[in-house]
């Protein structure tokens, strides 16, 4: 009886581990494909499209070659890219953190209707304020302008919800204590509170600096002049029916997922925790 | 004076406000200006500098083909990344999360890895790999299994096709995590005096497993409606710029960047804008309706 139920069991296995390879393939074919492209000549590309195709002799590291020249903006877009990144994920872990610690910390008045309207937020979705949005930031200078693309979200509802929970979750009775001690509310927040939520910290500095990184609709917009633009955009832009920019179309994509695959083989576990966030349980 | 005041700015009474100051501030400008603002405009013709009340003339002129494809386009997209996105990633997160599976964390992380792609890079990828040339991948897969080669991007089914290939391919890894998550909650006594009850796999999977992993279903559920409604880079990717033959590919917000920023109707944008305003109140409406919001569901 043992026997059969070991090997009903190897079977179910196979099968699963068959069904997962397939996907797993599935999941990695399509990258594959664009990184064996990006070491093609960009007339292969026009003439035959995506394929894995591979000639030894038109293996060229030409496309790289020519992201890095000055006749691209590529590096210009990376470097925009970084520094809306740094900048906009700062801003927003310190911004979101101080209010979903209020809200779990402090019993005050608009405690409640301020975590309903966080909620709100969560649930409307940028594309419907979009266009008064845009004529707001035309009003306030902020087109063509890296605070355009930052400002609007920097005080991001999922962070604020997630620091809420993770702070609920905390130990407060040492408040007090430091009170007497003579530390100030924003003494214990800095000092004290920081310190303790440094997991929530990761998680969501790597949520919402992939966010920045991968964000195409809002930096679409608000950015119009060539030198300005970040990765995605400036990387759109190359997408032509006319195809004269394959070249750094292929290369630049490759290279814009580099970093994150890095930090993704490092931080997986606050990745991961960072982007199931919406699923936790109030 | 000074003293007194600074007191009262670090007393415990007035922290939590400063704590929440930026918030309300970003609230106030980045929100409920701009929600009221498409409300307005909505009922408004604005041309440089004017803005003249028109009724309901822009919710009028939404009644034309081009916005019904729209329409009818983003609903059906939804749709079916519903009927994909859920019932598949739910079955797979227990296949994963079973004894007898190996290799968890490699096939979990490895699945994940197109959700950290930009919608960029993965358009870039599938517009070119679904292009309509004999060379093309899909086009080399068909004629290889024998099929004729086809117009993957001039079809209007194709086209469905191919989104709904994206969108799997993106968030398969991302709605599996989720599921994943939900099971971690389930306690295995559940299970285990179940099995001395007898129960068989597919008993313990619909009567314990479905049932409970109903909260985190419901979350997915509400944000892939959201985000199929949503849905434009993708479309904007696949056609370079939200041109698709006869708009086979258009979707509310490609069609709400067509009349704002393509064609300088911003009434006519702001009308669309709140028609998804009001779509998303309705689910939202709905799901409060049906399943509450604070309401523990264990």
């Amino acid at each position: 009886m043992d026997s059969t139920r070991k090997g009903k069991w190897s079977i179910q296995r196979f099968g699963m581990l068959l069904l997962f390879a397939a996907l797993a393939i599935f999941a990695l074919f399509p990258l594959a494909t664009l990184a064996v492209a990006s070491f093609k000549p960009a007339q292969e590309l026009i003439r035959f499209g995506l394929n894995l195709r591979l000639d030894r002799e038109l293996l060229t590291f030409d496309n790289y070659v020519h992201i890095f020249s000055p006749e691209t903006f590529y590096l210009k877009w990376y470097a925009n890219s970084i520094i809306i990144a740094l900048v906009f994920t700062v801003l927003c872990l310190l911004l979101s953190s101080m209010v979903g610690y209020a809200l779990a910390v402090y019993r005050f008045k608009l405690r409640n209707l301020i975590f309903l309207l966080v909620l709100v937020i969560m649930a409307v979705p940028l594309e419907i304020i979009m266009l008064p949005l845009y004529q707001l930031s035309i009003d306030m200078k902020l087109i063509n302008n890296m605070w355009g693309v930052i400002l609007p979200f920097v005080v991001a509802p999922l962070p604020i919800f997630f620091f809420r929970q993770y702070a609920s979750g905390l130990p407060k009775d040492f408040l007090d204590a430091a009170r007497v001690d003579g530390c100030t509310e924003y003494g214990i927040f800095f000092r004290i509170m920081m310190p303790l939520m440094a997991p929530a910290f990761s998680s969501m500095a790597i949520l919402q600096a992939l966010f920045s990184w991968n964000n195409f609709l809002w930096p679409l917009i608000v950015l119009n002049n060539t030198a300005k633009l970040t990765i995605p955009i400036g990387l759109s832009t190359l997408l032509t029916p006319y195809g004269n920019n394959y070249q750094v179309l292929i290369a630049g994509s490759v290279f814009a997922i580099i970093p994150v695959l890095i930090v993704f083989v490092f931080f997986q576990r606050y990745f991961i925790e960072g982007m199931t966030a919406g699923g936790v349980k109030g | 004076m000074t003293g007194r005041r600074s007191n009262l700015l670090y007393s415990q009474k007035i922290a939590p406000y400063v704590f929440v100051v930026p918030f309300l501030l970003s609230f106030a400008i980045f929100f409920v200006y701009p929600v009221y603002s498409a409300i307005t405009m909505s009922f408004q013709e604005i041309v440089p500098g004017e803005a003249k009340y028109v009724g309901t003339a822009n919710y009028e002129e939404l009644w034309n083909p081009s916005f019904l494809k729209a329409l009818k386009n983003s609903t059906v997209y939804t749709a079916l990344t519903i009927v994909l996105l859920i019932p598949i990633p739910l079955v797979l997160a227990v296949f994963l999360n079973s004894k007898a599976m190996v290799f968890k964390n490699f096939f979990r992380s490895t699945l994940f890895i197109p959700a950290l792609t930009s919608v960029v890079v993965a358009g870039t990828i599938f517009r070119m790999a679904f292009g309509e040339l004999d060379g093309s991948l899909m086009n080399t897969i068909v004629t290889a299994l024998g099929f004729e080669k086809q117009r993957w991007l001039g079809d209007q089914w194709l086209a469905l096709m191919t989104l709904l290939i994206l969108a799997c391919w993106r968030w398969m890894g991302i709605n599996l995590l989720y599921f994943m998550a939900g099971l971690q909650n389930i306690p295995k006594e559940l299970y285990e005096s179940a099995e001395i009850d007898g129960a068989g796999t597919w008993k313990k999977f619909t009567r314990i497993t479905v049932p409970l992993l109903k909260p985190i279903t419901i979350y997915v559920f509400t944000i892939s409606i959201y985000g199929g409604y949503a849905m434009f880079t993708e479309s904007y990717m696949l056609w370079s710029g939200n041109r698709s033959p006869k708009d086979i590919g258009l979707t509310m917000v490609g069609y709400l960047y067509r009349s704002g920023w393509e064609q300088f109707n911003l009434g006519l944008g702001a009308a669309v804008g709140v028609v998804l305003l009001v779509i998303t109140l309705l689910v939202t409406v709905i799901q409060l309706r049906f399943f509450g919001l604070f309401k523990k569901e264990d």
